[in-house]
C-alpha cells in the first residue's frame, strides 16, 4: 500500500503556507529566515514527488530540488551576513525597531 | 569546442573579468586608482568584444541558447553596467573594498547574462538567484550606515520570498507538464487551472523583481538607504534584466494561455502606473522620488508587453535601452551631488541652475526623456509601447497610459522648475565633475538625443524581434 500523491501534495502546499504565514507575521529576523527556508522545502517536497509519482523515467525533478538547497544555502549566507551587520548598526534583530526610513 | 567558445563568449569574458580581479585582491596591494582605471578598461572591452564575432546557437541539449537579439540585449546590459561603473568611480574611490564591489557586480551582470539565454526553467532559476544575492551584499556595501543594512535587509527578504513564490509555481508547472524545457513547455501548457495557478505564483515572482504595484512595497526603502551607484544599477539594469526575461517566458512558455495573462497584465499595468506616478507627487527624497519614478515606467513598460506582437518585443528592448540612458544620466547626477555634499532633498536642488549650469542640462534632459517630451529619446520610445498597446484594441488601457502620462510631467518638471527658477538662500555649491562621470554624462546625453533620432537603431531592433 503506497501513500497517494495528493496526500504530500498537501503537505508540501500546508507548509509552503506555514512559511508564508510565519514570515508575515514573525518579527525577528532569523525566524523570518527560518520561514523562507519552509517555503524553499515545501518546494523540494514538490519536486521530489512529482518525479517519484508521475515522471520516474527523468530525474529532472530530483536534480532542482538539489540545486534548490545549495542555492537555499547561499541565500542563507549572505542573509545572515547582513543580519549580522544590521546588529552591530541596529544593536537589534528586530524588524519594529529597524525603521530608519519613514515617509 | 570552438562552438562552445563563440557561443559562451559574453559570459567567459565576464568570468575571466571576475577571477582576474580576485587574484589582484589577494595578490597585490594595488592603489583604488589603479584598479578603477584596470576595471573600467575591461568592461569597456567586454562591451566592444560583444559587438564582435556573434553567432545564433544553442548549447548543452539547449539549456543554454543566442541569438542576435539576445546578443543585443546582453550588449545593453554591458553598457549599462560601463556607465553605473564609471559614475561611481567617485564614490568608489573613498571606499576600502573597490575589488569586491566589481566581483559582486559582475557576478549579478554574469547571472543575468545566464538568465538571458536560458532555455531551461532549471537555469532561469539559477541565473535568477545569481543575479540577486550579490544585489542584496551590495545594497549593504555603506558597512557602518544604518539606512544602508536596513535596505539590505528589506532586499534580501522580500527576494528570497519572491523567489520562493517562483520557485512553487515551477514546481506546479512541472507537475502539470513533467518538463522544464521553454521549447517543449509551450506545447505541454494548456489553459487548465493548475498551468493558471502555476502562472499566478510566476507572475507575483517576476513583478516582486521589476517592483509592479502589489509588490512594490521594498523598492522605495531599498532605493532611499542603498548606495546611489547600487539604485541606479537596480533600477535599470536589474530590472531592464528581468524584463527581457519576462518577455520571452511569456511570449514562448505561455504562448497557449496569451487571453488569460493579457487580462492579468491589463489589470496590473494601469495599478502600477497610476499608483507610481501618485506616490511619486509627494516624495520629497530624490531618490524615493526616482524610485516610484521607476515604479511608473514599469507600468509603461507593461502597457508595450501586453501588445505581444513583434511590435511589442521591439518596443520594450528599445525602451529598456532609452531607459538606461535617462536613468542613469539622472542618477549620475544625484550621485555626484550626494556623494559630495550628502544632500538628497527636493529642495536641496533649488537655484542648482546657478551654481552648477551643466549637471543642470543634464539632469533637465534626464528628467525630459523621462517625462517622455518631443526631442528626446524618451517621447520615442513612449510612443512605440503606447501603439504597440494599442494594437490589441483596448483603448480604456490606452486612455488611462495617455492621461498618466501627464500627470508624470507635472512631477517631472516639479523639479526642473526647482532647478531653474526657485530662489535659494543655501544652493549646493558648484561642484567640480571629475573626469569619469563626465564621460558617464557625456555618453548618456548623447545617447538620449541620438537613439531618439536616428531612425536606424529602432529599425535595426524590430529586425531582430519576434512576436507572439
Amino acid at each position: 500500500m503506497s501513500i497517494p500523491l495528493t496526500h504530500i501534495l498537501f503537505v508540501s502546499t500546508a507548509l509552503f503556507f506555514i512559511g508564508t504565514y510565519g514570515l508575515f507575521t514573525r518579527r525577528n529576523l532569523i525566524t523570518m529566515l527560518m520561514s523562507i527556508e519552509l517555503i524553499l522545502n515545501s518546494v523540494n517536497i514538490n519536486f521530489v514527488a512529482f518525479n517519484k509519482y508521475l515522471y520516474p523515467d527523468k530525474l529532472n525533478g530530483v536534480f532542482f530540488s538539489l540545486f534548490i538547497i545549495t542555492v537555499a544555502a547561499a541565500e542563507a549566507a549572505v542573509a545572515i551576513a547582513i543580519i549580522i551587520n544590521l546588529y552591530r548598526n541596529h544593536r537589534s534583530i528586530d524588524v519594529e525597531d529597524v525603521k530608519e526610513m519613514k515617509n | 569546442m570552438i562552438d562552445f567558445l563563440l557561443l559562451m563568449k559574453q559570459e567567459l569574458i565576464i568570468t575571466v573579468i571576475i577571477f582576474t580581479l580576485l587574484l589582484l585582491k589577494i595578490g597585490t596591494e594595488m592603489s583604488n586608482t589603479a584598479i578603477l582605471n584596470l576595471a573600467n578598461g575591461l568592461l569597456l572591452f567586454n562591451l566592444a568584444a560583444g559587438f564582435m564575432g556573434n553567432q545564433a546557437g544553442m548549447l548543452f541539449d539547449g539549456m543554454f541558447f543566442t541569438n542576435p537579439l539576445i546578443v543585443l540585449q546582453k550588449n545593453i546590459l554591458s553598457l549599462g553596467t560601463l556607465i553605473v561603473s564609471l559614475q561611481s568611480s567617485s564614490w568608489l574611490k573613498k571606499h576600502e573594498h573597490v575589488p569586491e564591489f566589481y566581483i559582486l557586480l559582475l557576478s549579478n551582470l554574469l547571472g543575468m547574462f545566464f538568465m538571458i539565454s536560458t532555455g531551461n526553467l532549471l537555469m532561469f532559476y539559477v541565473g535568477l538567484e545569481l543575479s540577486s544575492i550579490p544585489l542584496a551584499a551590495m545594497a549593504n556595501f555603506d558597512l557602518g550606515k544604518r539606512k544602508s543594512s536596513e535596505a539590505a535587509m528589506k532586499f534580501i527578504v522580500s527576494s528570497a520570498f519572491a523567489s520562493g513564490l517562483l520557485l512553487f509555481g515551477i514546481s506546479l508547472v512541472y507537475g502539470a507538464t513533467g518538463t522544464l524545457t521553454f521549447s517543449e513547455l509551450a506545447s505541454h501548457i494548456t489553459g487548465g487551472p493548475l498551468p493558471v495557478f502555476a502562472f499566478v505564483l510566476l507572475l507575483a515572482g517576476f513583478a516582486f523583481k521589476i517592483s509592479v504595484v502589489p509588490f512594490h512595497l521594498w523598492t522605495a526603502d531599498v532605493y532611499e538607504g542603498a548606495p546611489v551607484a547600487v539604485t541606479s544599477w537596480l533600477s535599470v539594469i536589474s530590472k531592464g534584466s528581468v524584463l527581457f526575461v519576462f518577455v520571452s517566458v511569456l511570449y514562448t512558455v505561455f504562448k497557449p494561455m496569451a487571453g488569460t495573462w493579457y487580462n492579468m497584465l491589463f489589470v496590473l499595468s494601469m495599478l502600477t502606473i497610476l499608483i507610481g506616478n501618485l506616490f511619486a507627487i509627494r516624495q520629497n527624497n530624490i531618490k524615493r522620488f526616482l524610485a516610484f519614478s521607476s515604479i511608473a515606467q514599469i507600468g509603461f513598460i507593461l502597457v508595450g508587453i501586453t501588445g505581444s506582437s513583434q511590435l511589442a518585443t521591439a518596443s520594450v528592448v528599445y525602451f529598456v535601452l532609452i531607459y538606461v540612458f535617462s536613468n542613469l544620466a539622472a542618477f549620475g547626477v544625484v550621485a555626484l551631488v550626494s556623494s559630495v555634499t550628502g544632500r538628497e532633498q527636493v529642495s536641496d536642488y533649488k537655484g542648482f541652475y546657478k551654481t552648477n549650469p551643466v549637471l543642470s542640462w543634464v539632469l533637465t534632459i534626464a528628467l525630459f526623456s523621462l517625462a517622455g517630451v518631443p526631442p528626446t529619446a524618451g517621447f520615442f520610445g513612449k510612443f512605440f509601447l503606447l501603439m504597440s498597446g494599442a494594437g490589441k484594441g483596448n483603448y480604456v488601457l490606452i486612455t488611462v497610459a495617455a492621461l498618466n502620462m501627464i500627470i508624470s510631467f507635472y512631477y517631472y518638471l516639479r523639479i526642473v522648475k526647482a532647478i531653474f527658477m526657485d530662489a535659494n538662500e543655501h544652493p549646493i555649491e558648484h561642484l567640480a565633475i571629475p573626469a569619469y562621470p563626465k564621460l558617464a554624462m557625456f555618453i548618456c546625453v548623447a545617447g538620449i538625443i541620438i537613439t531618439g533620432l536616428t531612425g536606424y537603431i529602432y529599425d535595426y531592433i524590430h529586425s531582430l524581434s519576434f512576436g507572439l
